[in-house]
């Protein structure tokens, strides 16, 4: 995604000049790619462990039917039934739980339930929470003031409330599947993309680049598509990194509740784990500490990814071991306030 | 939007008035999502127990035949009047819920809010003055497992410990049998009424069994205090008079006792009145795996017997509760921090 692929083919004016070539790379993903290969010390560790513990798990959602030695809910082989609540053994190595279904399996296929729900609950929240808080931001007035109370008021409602009631209205219409359960999370991360992105826009529409624009005669959507939102969502890729933990944990959250995706649809950890609630009493540990394990290694991985993108992208906690400060090519004297400094990579590009 | 200047009593009277717009929508919404789900809410939670007629009896009983613009006025009625109406499914006034097992709800937040604060502060503080060295690295460690692991997972691992293994403490519940039949009820709160009794034993009963959920759900919390306070230590300790501080020869630990901490304490003030949500949210989980009478176990409780009344009812004062506690917080820090200002 660059910028050019959303510029408007009727705004083709001085605006538009394309960028001076260079190796630099382009775009903001570039530019925090830049940023994440310059991370230093523990924020490195953090990022590379975050993302080799993710990988696992994707490896383990898209190839579960190959991984896993069992189907999700297959609780038979040949013929014979395998034992319920069998300890774990050389056949089973996590055991068997109640419903006499290989507890592995479960496992390996519940982390393809959890990243199914999860990337759908986050293109939906980015793809109405985004564009609502760059229009509110924008425009202000009586839209922003409502949209802000309503957003502020679901922000602030416990949010797993939220999910269950959405979830519970959902389950006579859409069913208890990974839709319902994508859509309850939803609900519950769009304001915070909202909040996120309406308040840097707030402070970005201020900003001599935005008034030139319109002093240039540019549309409220040029600027809103062209200048404000490579600008405003550098901070999105952490809050969608720790928004997809969050929603792993609302998901299983559900799920241990009743409210979530039902056995009968797709492996689930959250469910597993309010099953093994009376084995745990027996001390049947197997059947609930595998499914727990599973969900404490994925939303540490994935916390530990955006916890390091935090470290790299917040010019106030950003630890670098040595700054390159890259001039701009033209109008050198008008942009390189002092101030602005650490920022320059990104503005001389915006400004070149 | 923000103007400079305005007094306390100003931004009082704005924030208060602000209050009105949020209640309501917050009640619109609670009323819209229950009324536009599909679905007879007294079929859904009485039929099959009555005939069609006694059926019908109820429905108006409880105003489902109304139009709906009316049921909404008649909501908000209710609501301003401070009654929720009464349960479908076992005829409890939902106040007597919010009575009862707000109580338990109440005790589980609070004794897990000051066990997150002694173990997050602490740790939080040490964590952002020695930045990046071991101990900061392996206090935000842990505090990103404690947020990871889901309290009814560690609540889980923490009966098998405690409660199987060692038995140490009981299971679940608030009470022993014995006590719950003997200790007369004051203000609901066990720990309270122990005390109120001057009850030795049911005292130390209802703290054995408040050990392991506000445990669980303060290990949760504690995860954010962590951070947050790491984070706005780290960021407060570059300020100026920080500095100046320093240049004056004031040592370290002074700096950041009397300097810096205050500060860097405002934000937090702030994020905790919006981690009300997620003690309610935990709260909920963690009373469903300790089998802990709090107004979320009831919550789960009506939405399995469908009972709708009761779920709105519910929802209504968690909504109350969210804009009450938003408008305190916000308070307190204009209090603290006169930059808050309208």
């Amino acid at each position: 995604m660059t910028a050019a692929s959303i510029a408007e083919p009727g705004g083709e004016s001085i605006l538009d000049t394309p960028p001076p070539t260079n190796s630099r790379p382009r775009g903001p993903f570039g530019r925090l790619w830049q940023q994440v290969k310059q991370a230093q010390g523990f924020s490195k560790w953090l990022l590379w462990v975050g993302a080799a513990i993710t990988a696992v798990f994707i490896v383990l959602a898209v190839f579960a039917p190959l991984i896993a030695p069992y189907g999700f809910d297959q609780y038979m082989s040949h013929g014979v039934r395998f034992a319920k609540q069998g300890s774990p053994n050389g056949t089973h190595w996590f055991g068997t739980n109640v419903r006499s279904v290989d507890v592995l399996s479960v496992v390996i296929y519940g982390s393809r339930t959890a990243i199914e729900v999860v990337v759908l609950a986050v293109v939906f929240s980015l793809f109405i929470g985004v564009p609502l808080g760059l229009i509110s931001g924008y425009y202000g007035g009586w839209l922003d003031r409502i949209l802000v109370l309503i957003m502020d008021a679901l922000f602030a409602f416990p949010y797993l409330l939220l999910a269950i009631i959405i979830a519970f209205l959902l389950q006579n219409s859409v069913g208890s599947g990974v839709l319902t359960a994508a859509i309850a999370i939803t609900v519950i991360y769009v304001p915070q993309y909202f909040r996120v992105v309406r308040g840097q826009v707030l402070s970005a529409r201020e900003e001599p680049y935005v008034e030139a624009a319109r002093a240039l005669g540019a549309r409220p959507r040029t600027i809103m598509g062209r200048y404000l939102f490579f600008n405003v969502i550098q901070s999105v890729p952490v809050i969608a990194t720790l928004n997809a933990a969050d929603a792993i944990l609302t998901l299983a959250g559900l799920g241990f509740l009743g409210f979530g995706i039902q056995p009968t649809q797709a492996a689930e950890w959250g469910y597993e784990l309010q099953r093994g609630v009376a084995d745990m009493g027996a001390g049947l540990w197997w059947t609930s500490v595998f499914p727990g394990l599973a969900i404490v290694s994925l939303v540490t991985g994935l916390t530990l990814v955006g916890e390091g993108l935090n470290d790299v992208l917040n010019p106030v906690l950003r630890k670098r071991s040595g700054r390159r400060v890259v001039l701009p090519r033209r109008d050198a004297a008008a942009t390189t306030l002092p101030t602005r400094q650490g920022d320059n990579r990104g503005r001389g590009e915006e400004l070149a | 939007m923000a103007s400079s200047g305005g007094s306390l009593r100003r931004y009082a009277l704005t924030r208060l008035a602000l209050v009105i717009p949020m209640v309501l929508i917050l009640l619109t919404v609670v009323f819209l999502l229950m009324r536009v789900a599909p679905g007879d809410p007294i079929q859904a939670a009485l039929g099959g127990k009555l005939s069609p007629a006694q059926l019908e009896e109820k429905r108006r009983a409880a105003g489902f035949t109304k139009p709906l613009i009316v049921q909404y006025v008649d909501y908000l009625k209710q609501v301003f009047s401070l009654n929720l109406g009464t349960a479908i499914t076992d005829n409890q006034p939902i106040t007597t819920v919010l009575k009862v097992n707000g109580a338990a709800t109440l005790e589980l937040s609070v004794a897990a809010s000051i066990i997150a604060l002694v173990i997050g502060v602490p740790i939080g503080l040490r964590a952002g003055r020695l930045r990046d060295s071991a101990f900061d690295a392996g206090g935000r460690l842990f505090g990103i497992i404690t947020y990871a692991a889901p309290v009814f997972f560690v609540g889980l691992l923490f009966q098998l410990v405690f409660s199987k293994w060692l038995n140490w403490l009981p299971n679940s519940g608030m009470l022993s049998p014995i006590d719950q039949a003997e200790l007369p009820t004051h203000t609901h709160l066990s720990v309270v009424d122990a005390i109120w009794d001057h009850n030795m034993s049911a005292f130390i009963d209802s703290l054995k069994h408040l050990a392991m959920p506000s445990f669980t759900l303060g290990l949760l919390l504690c995860g954010v205090v962590i951070r947050l306070i790491r984070t706005n230590l780290i960021q407060t300790l570059k300020g100026d008079y920080v500095e100046a501080a320093r240049a004056r020869g004031v040592p370290e630990h002074k700096v950041v006792m009397r300097h810096a901490f205050r500060n860097a304490l405002v934000p937090v003030v702030t994020v905790m009145g919006l981690q009300a949500a997620l003690l309610l949210s935990g709260a909920v989980l963690t009373e469903e795996t300790f089998n802990w009478p709090g107004i979320g176990n009831q919550l789960v409780t009506y939405l399995n017997n469908r009972d709708y009344t009761a779920v709105q009812g519910i929802i209504t004062i968690f909504a109350l509760a969210v804009v009450f506690i938003s408008l305190l917080i916000d308070f307190v820090n204009a209090a603290i921090d006169p930059r808050v200002r309208y």
